[in-house]
């Protein structure tokens, strides 16, 4: 069977953040820190960067109100021109209003696809759910997993790393995502 | 330089500011006193104008202690005291408001009495619009407005002397009921001293606009203050890039409430096209008015607006430097903007006399300012979010 990684417990969360922080000087790019609540700073321990999909939302919050605006530049000019209280067929007051409203509902699909493209969600299964002890990550365990496709995994080294550590409950994932 | 104790925060020096605040007011003072008497016309307008600044930024910062203790942040207890120092120059702006009462007749239309006797219109809200009751709101307000400064200075400070953590829930009680006096006198005193000044036109969204601009104000004047105590090394290590960063958030989210509540206004007398409402914006687009709103909606919003979306430049020193003294100079365009068509007759003038009235009553407020700033220690020390708040990360 392949193996997917390591996974390995640490006991509180500042130990985990104490983890990220040695794995990552360790030079270990793919792997992954679990636990039940937020841990602020942990972005930072990790090395992770900037979550992109702010500018998802900015790019689509723009799309929506060109679309928002030219649609109604378009209709009120040309498709279907109506004298309107006597103001002019080009009333960008009028527009704004809807252009705004499809702004916003626009951000907000770019915020919720994007984030969802970007956690490559939705997926029905995940190899680390072939371990039990990792359903302790939503209760009360702190863990870090490693994936084999890590340049520098190697089973025999990590799992000596992750205990160098402070890593508890060792334990290689196999089985086909 | 002003510098502080390290232990207690209680300043050892308290520097040039004040004097050179106090300075700069006295002169600006003189010279606007010299005006009056050459040009009273002009005297009036520019003094209401620049008290209206220096007021709505100072009810902001009052604003900004009180939702700070119903909302129970933790970040900005380091800034709070500031913000209270601030909220105590209060008692000066009634001074300065006497002034304009000896101008009624040159500011308000709704005074003369052979103009409202022939309009039906200001017959009907006579019984509002009078002097009488003009001065006695006035003062209303301002008994309000003070007895709260005072009320959440008072008790702040007494956490330092006796540590008991029971004030912070006597301040959020306050502030809880204390928001919403705040909320009425600053509408009613919006309609009164800017509103009135076109006694025909109206607009119910025109205190929270009012509010808006003095609140977001504030919030620059408070990131621009650090960033000067920053300069002497002071509170550089409990204020910190996370702190700007939630002020450079403050002022994203208010700069667009303001354009947001700006714009409500403006479409809906847009929409109905009446034109005892409509005469208030042609007024601010003829004569080369429509400079001025540009000006405002690029400088006020759409700079601020594009420059706070990101996340680097909320967090750059230099940037929210810049965009806090721009929030500042287009709030004072933005008062202007309110004021000032009523009294042009064809065209926009700026008179020294503005200069003067805002660095007169702008120097004297920032002297008693730093006077009740560095009279207490910097950071509420006792507080008990306090170790919190300088530890905190966005």
């Amino acid at each position: 069977m392949k193996t997917y990684g390591i996974i390995a417990a640490f006991d509180s969360p500042a130990q985990l953040m104490e983890a990220a922080k040695q794995m990552r000087t360790a030079g270990y790019t793919h792997f992954d820190c679990h636990s039940p609540f937020p841990i602020h700073g942990m972005d930072e321990a990790m090395g992770l960067k900037r979550s992109p999909v702010g500018y998802i939302v900015g790019g689509m919050a723009a799309l929506g109100a060109t679309i928002g605006f030219s649609l109604q530049t378009w209709v009120s000019t040309s498709a279907y021109p109506l004298v309107i209280s006597g103001k002019p067929f080009f009333s960008w007051q009028a527009f704004i209003i809807i252009t705004f409203a499809l702004f916003v509902l626009f951000g907000a699909f770019g915020a919720v696809i994007g984030m969802f493209r970007l956690n490559r969600l939705p997926r029905l299964h995940h190899p680390l759910f072939y371990s039990d002890a990792f359903a302790r990550v939503t209760d009360d365990g702190f863990m870090v997993s490693v994936e084999s496709g890590d340049a520098q995994f190697d089973e025999e080294k990590t799992r000596a790393f992750l205990a160098s550590i402070g890593g508890q409950n060792i334990e290689v994932i196999r089985g086909e995502g | 330089m002003p510098a502080i104790d390290t232990q207690t925060y209680s300043f050892t020096d308290k520097g040039r500011f004040g004097i050179i605040a106090l300075g700069a007011g006295a002169v600006g003072i003189v010279l606007t006193v010299i005006g009056a008497f050459t040009d009273s016309h002009t005297f009036f307008a520019s003094w209401l104008t620049a008290f209206a600044f220096w007021t709505t930024i100072v009810l902001g910062a009052l604003f900004f202690v009180m939702l700070q203790h119903v909302t129970g942040a933790v970040w900005s207890v380091v800034t709070r005291r500031a913000a209270e120092a601030l909220s105590m120059t209060l008692p000066l702006l009634l001074v300065f408001f006497v002034p304009l009462l000896f101008g009624l007749h040159d500011l308000f239309h709704w005074t003369h009495a052979e103009e409202v006797a022939s309009d039906r219109l200001l017959q009907w809200k006579s019984p509002y619009l009078n002097t009488t009751f003009f001065i006695i709101r006035g003062l209303v307000f301002f008994v309000i407005w003070i007895g709260l400064a005072w009320w959440l200075n008072r008790s702040s400070l007494a956490q330092d002397a006796d540590r008991n953590p029971m004030h912070t829930v006597t301040l959020r009680k306050l502030s809880a009921g204390g928001i919403f006096l705040f909320a009425f006198s600053l509408t009613f005193a919006a309609f009164d001293w800017l509103m009135s000044l076109e006694p025909h036109w109206y607009s119910t969204i025109f205190g929270v606009y009012v509010f808006t601009g003095g609140f977001l104000t504030s919030l620059a004047f408070l990131t621009l203050f650090f960033q000067y105590l920053r300069g002497s090394g002071i509170l550089a290590e409990q204020i910190t890039t996370e702190h700007y960063h939630d002020l450079g958030r403050l002022l994203f989210a208010f700069t667009v409430f303001w354009a947001y509540i700006g714009g409500s206004q403006y479409y809906l007398i847009w929409y109905a096209n009446i034109p005892e409402e409509t005469m208030w914006y042609l007024a601010r687009w003829d004569h080369g008015w429509h400079a001025v709103t540009l000006l405002l909606i690029f400088g006020h919003f759409v700079i601020p607006f594009v420059t706070l979306l990101f996340f680097r430049l909320k967090r750059n020193a230099m940037v929210l430097r810049i965009i806090a003294g721009l929030i500042v100079v287009m709030h004072f365009v933005d008062m202007f903007w309110l004021v000032m068509p009523t009294f042009s007759d064809g065209g926009v003038h700026i008179s020294w006399m503005h200069f003067t009235a805002v660095v007169g009553i702008g120097g004297l407020v920032l002297w008693l300012f730093w006077m009740r700033y560095t009279a207490h220690r910097a950071i509420p020390v006792f507080d008990p979010k306090l170790e919190d708040s300088i530890a905190h990360r966005v």
